[in-house]
C-alpha cells in the first residue's frame, strides 16, 4: 500500500486514538505530579440531631481563592511516586538498613501497598499467560483433530467462558467456593477442617483467581490458534507422515513454526490483559488477600470518600510503564525478525 | 356511568391534589442510597411534586457517584440524600448549599433538632437515625442458659458457649468485609474503648496505642467466632446467614431490621429474633457503636428555582406525620409524630447510653479508607496488632499529605 493511501486509511483511527487515548494519558501524567492544596481548616460549631460540638471544617472561602489561582493543585514533582503508597523509597531504604536478613527485608517491603499489589500482579501474569497459551493450543489441536460433525457445538462450548461476563463468571465460582458452597464445603470435609475457608486463606484465594484467569482467557487463545491451524499447509504434514514422524514431531517441527507469529501475538495480548487483572478481585471480594495495580487505582478513585486523583494518576502511569517493560522482550524479538525478513 | 368515572377520577386526583405543595416549576432529581426507608421518603416527596420534573436514582453505589455528579455544573442531581460520613466530601469540595432561607420560608413542619448546622448554616435536614446494635436469637440463648449480652466480652463468652454446646459452628456475625465495612467495625469498637482518632483536634493520627490494640484483639476474637469467610461478608451477606439460622448473635444496622423481620424466611427464626441495645466493650460505659443520621442536602451547582422546588418536595417528606405513621417499622424517624416501635430499640438504647455520633471530620474518610485495607492482615494472622496499626497510620499520613491535611 502506498504511504499516502495508508495515511488516509489510518487517519480516522489515529485521530480517535490521539483524542481518546493519547490525550487522557498525557493529562493523567500531568495530574500525577500534583497534590491537593494545603487544607485550610477552621473551627466551627456543628449541630446535628445528637447534639452540638465544636470541630473543624474546610474553610471554603479561603480554599476557593487558592483553587482559582492554581486549579491543578500544589506541584509535587515525583512526590506522589515515591511516597509510602507507591514506590516508598524512604521506607525501602529504611527497611534495608534495619533488616538483618534478606528474607526480613523482602517481607517488610512486601507489606507496602504498591509492592504487595505488584507481587500479585506479576505472579498472576507469569502463571496465567503460559497456562493460557498452552491450554489454548492443546484445545485447538484436539478440536482440529476430531470429526467435523461435532466440531461446531464443541467450539461453541469451548468459547463459553469468554462469552460469560467476567463478573458473572467470577461470581459463580465465588459462590461455589463459599464455606457452604459445593467446592468450599467439600474441601472442608476432604481436609477434615471445619474452619477451612478458601476465601480467607491468601494462598487459596490466589489459586482461585489464577484458575479463574486461565479459565476465562483460554478461549481467546484457542480461537486464534484454531484459526491459525486452518492455514497450516497439508502437503508437508502428509510428507512427514510418510516419513514416519510421530504426532508430537509433526506439531513441533511443522505446526508450531508455522503459527509462531500468532503465538507471539496471543502472548502479547495476554500479557497486557493479565497485567491489568481487575474484575476477578471485585467478583471474588478478594480485596483482603489479593490486590493488583488496577485495583489500587480503583481503590483510590472510588473506595475512599475523598478521591485521590494524584495517587491514582501515579499508579496508572506506573502501570503503563510496567506493561511496556514486560512487553519489551517480545517486541524486540518481533522487531528483529521483521528486520531479518526484509 | 360517566358520573361514576368522573367521581373516580376526582377521587384519584383529589388525593394527589391534597398532598400537592403547589410547586409550579423547576426540576427535582434525587440521588439516594437504596433501602426501604429511603424509598418511602422519596415516594412521599414525589406526592407533592406538582408540575416540577421528578427523577430519582436509588443506588447502593451512591457514594461513588455523588462527588463527580455534583461537581458538574449544572449538577446532575439537585438533591443528595447523605449521612454523617457522606456529607463530608460534599462539604470539603463545597458542593452543597446552605438552606437557611428555604427552611425559614417552607420548612414549617421541620423540627429544630432535624437541622444539621455548620457554623449556623443549615447544610442538611435529617429525617432518620441509624446505628449498629446487637440482634440475638432468644431461643438459642435460652436453651444454653445465657442472658442477653451487654458487653462484647459477654458476646464472646456466649458465642463460645454456643459453639462448645455444638449448636452452631459460627455463632457470631458482623459485616467484616474488607474495606468500608471492616473499618466501620473498627471505628465502633475503638470509640467503645474511649479512643480518639486524631491528636487533639488536629489531623495527626492517634490510633497506635493500647486502645487500638485492645480494639483489634476484640475484633479478632469476634472474627474467630464468625463464619471463616467473614472478610467477604457485608451487611446483606450476614443477614442471609441469620435468616438461614446459622447465627445466634449479630451486630447489624438498625435500618436493616425491616427486611430481616419481614414475612419471608423461616417464621421460627423471625419470631425468636430480638433487637437489643448495642454492647459496650472493655469496661467502658458508652456503647461500641456510632450514631448516624440520614438527611437531604441540596446541590450548589443547580439553579435556585430547582433548589427551591427540591427543598419543598423533600421538606414535605421530612415533616410528613402520615409517612412516619405508615412506615413506623422501616426506620427510626426523627420527624415529629413518630412513635417508636420494637424495631427502634437499638437506636433509642444507643442514644440513652450516650453513644457518640460518627466523627464528621474532613479527614475522617481517609482514616476510614486506611483502616479498611490495612487491618486485614492482622485478622488473617499474618501481622501483629502493633504493626497493623503502624501501617494504618503510615497509609493515612501518606494520603493526608497528598490531600493537604498534613
Amino acid at each position: 500500500m502506498p504511504n499516502r493511501s495508508f495515511f488516509w486509511f489510518f487517519f480516522p483511527a489515529g485521530l480517535a486514538m490521539i483524542l481518546f487515548i493519547g490525550l487522557p494519558i498525557i493529562s493523567t501524567g500531568i495530574q500525577s505530579f500534583y497534590a491537593q492544596h494545603d487544607q485550610i481548616l477552621i473551627e466551627v460549631k456543628k449541630c446535628d440531631p445528637f447534639g452540638c460540638k465544636t470541630s473543624v471544617v474546610v474553610d471554603q472561602e479561603a480554599t476557593s481563592k487558592i483553587k482559582e489561582e492554581k486549579p491543578l493543585g500544589k506541584f509535587n514533582g515525583f512526590g506522589t511516586y515515591i511516597d509510602r503508597n507507591h514506590l516508598a523509597s524512604d521506607q525501602v531504604s529504611e527497611f534495608w538498613s534495619e533488616s538483618k536478613s534478606l528474607g526480613e527485608f523482602i517481607g517488610k517491603v512486601g507489606n507496602l501497598p504498591f509492592y504487595k499489589a505488584l507481587v500479585f500482579t506479576l505472579t498472576y501474569c507469569v502463571i496465567v499467560t503460559p497456562c493460557v497459551l498452552l491450554l489454548g493450543f492443546i484445545i485447538a489441536l484436539s478440536l482440529n483433530a476430531i470429526s467435523r460433525r461435532i466440531r461446531g457445538p464443541l467450539i461453541f462450548g469451548t468459547i463459553l467462558p469468554m462469552i460469560v461476563t467476567p463478573l458473572v463468571g467470577s461470581l459463580v465460582l465465588f459462590w461455589m467456593i463459599d464455606a457452604e458452597g459445593i467446592i468450599g464445603a467439600n474441601l472442608q470435609i476432604l481436609m477434615d477442617d471445619p474452619y477451612l475457608s478458601v476465601k480467607s486463606s491468601k494462598a487459596l484465594t490466589w489459586i482461585t483467581i489464577i484458575i479463574y484467569g486461565v479459565w476465562h482467557h483460554s478461549p481467546f487463545a484457542f480461537v486464534v490458534f484454531y484459526a491459525a491451524l486452518q492455514t497450516v499447509p497439508q502437503e508437508p504434514l502428509e510428507a512427514s507422515i510418510i516419513d514416519g514422524a510421530s504426532r508430537f514431531q509433526r506439531v513441533k517441527h511443522i505446526v508450531l513454526p508455522h503459527i509462531y507469529p500468532v503465538v507471539t501475538f496471543v502472548a502479547l495480548i495476554s500479557l497486557m490483559d493479565n497485567f491489568r487483572v481487575f474484575e476477578p478481585i471485585i467478583g471474588f471480594s478478594a480485596e483482603g488477600s489479593a490486590q493488583s495495580l488496577s485495583w489500587l487505582i480503583y481503590d483510590n478513585l472510588v473506595n475512599e470518600e475523598v478521591i485521590l486523583f494524584g495517587s491514582a494518576a501515579a499508579t496508572s502511569i506506573m502501570t503503563i510503564v510496567g506493561i511496556s517493560i514486560i512487553l519489551t522482550p517480545v517486541l524486540l524479538r518481533t522487531w528483529k525478525e521483521f528486520r531479518t525478513n526484509r | 356511568m360517566k358520573k361514576i368515572l368522573v367521581t373516580l377520577l376526582f377521587l384519584l386526583f383529589g388525593t394527589v391534589a391534597n398532598a400537592d405543595c403547589n410547586i409550579k416549576s423547576g426540576s427535582i432529581n434525587i440521588l439516594a442510597n437504596d433501602f426501604p426507608a429511603l424509598r418511602t421518603l422519596v415516594e412521599t416527596a414525589k406526592e407533592c411534586k406538582g408540575s416540577a420534573d421528578f427523577k430519582v436514582t436509588h443506588s447502593a453505589e451512591h457514594n461513588k457517584i455523588a462527588v463527580p455528579a455534583l461537581t458538574a455544573n449544572p449538577s446532575e442531581f439537585s438533591v443528595r440524600v447523605a449521612a454523617n460520613s457522606s456529607i463530608v466530601p460534599l462539604m470539603n469540595a463545597d458542593l452543597i448549599r446552605p438552606m437557611n432561607d428555604l427552611v425559614k420560608k417552607y420548612g414549617k413542619g421541620i423540627q429544630e433538632s432535624q437541622l444539621i448546622t455548620i457554623d449556623g448554616k443549615v447544610m442538611a435536614v435529617a429525617f432518620m437515625a441509624n446505628t449498629q446494635h446487637l440482634y440475638v436469637r432468644t431461643d438459642v440463648l435460652k436453651e444454653n442458659g445465657i442472658a442477653i449480652p451487654k458487653t462484647y466480652e459477654e458476646v464472646v463468652a456466649a458465642a463460645e458457649k454456643i459453639r462448645a454446646a455444638g449448636k452452631m459452628k459460627y455463632p457470631y456475625a458482623a459485616a467484616y468485609k474488607a474495606g468500608w465495612n471492616l473499618a466501620e467495625e473498627f471505628v465502633n469498637m475503638y470509640i467503645g474503648h474511649g479512643g480518639e482518632f486524631f491528636k487533639d483536634g488536629g489531623a495527626q493520627p492517634n490510633i497506635n496505642n493500647a486502645k487500638g490494640v485492645a480494639t483489634l484483639n476484640m475484633l479478632k476474637k469476634l472474627a474467630d467466632l464468625s463464619n471463616p469467610d467473614y472478610l467477604t461478608h457485608d451487611s446483606e451477606a450476614i443477614k442471609v446467614e441469620w435468616e438461614s439460622g446459622n447465627v445466634a448473635i449479630m451486630t447489624l444496622w438498625a435500618s436493616r431490621s425491616g427486611t430481616l423481620l419481614d414475612d419471608e424466611g423461616d417464621a421460627k427464626i423471625t419470631a425468636a429474633t430480638k433487637l437489643v441495645a448495642p454492647a459496650t466493650v472493655g469496661g467502658g460505659n458508652i456503647p461500641a457503636a456510632t450514631l448516624w443520621w440520614d438527611g437531604f442536602t441540596l446541590a450548589k451547582n443547580r439553579s435556585d428555582a430547582d433548589a427551591e422546588a427540591s427543598f419543598r418536595a423533600m421538606a414535605h417528606a421530612a415533616s410528613s406525620k402520615e409517612m412516619v405513621a405508615k412506615a413506623a417499622d422501616q426506620a427510626v424517624w426523627l420527624v415529629e409524630g413518630f412513635v417508636p416501635g420494637p424495631k427502634s430499640v437499638g437506636v433509642i438504647e444507643a442514644v440513652k447510653m450516650g453513644a457518640k455520633p460518627y466523627p464528621m471530620l474532613p479527614q475522617m474518610g481517609l482514616m476510614h479508607g486506611a483502616l479498611g485495607s490495612e487491618i486485614v492482615e492482622f485478622l488473617q494472622g499474618n501481622e501483629s496488632a502493633e504493626q497493623a496499626l503502624k501501617d494504618v497510620e503510615a497509609a493515612y499520613i501518606t494520603k493526608a499529605k497528598e490531600q493537604g491535611f498534613l
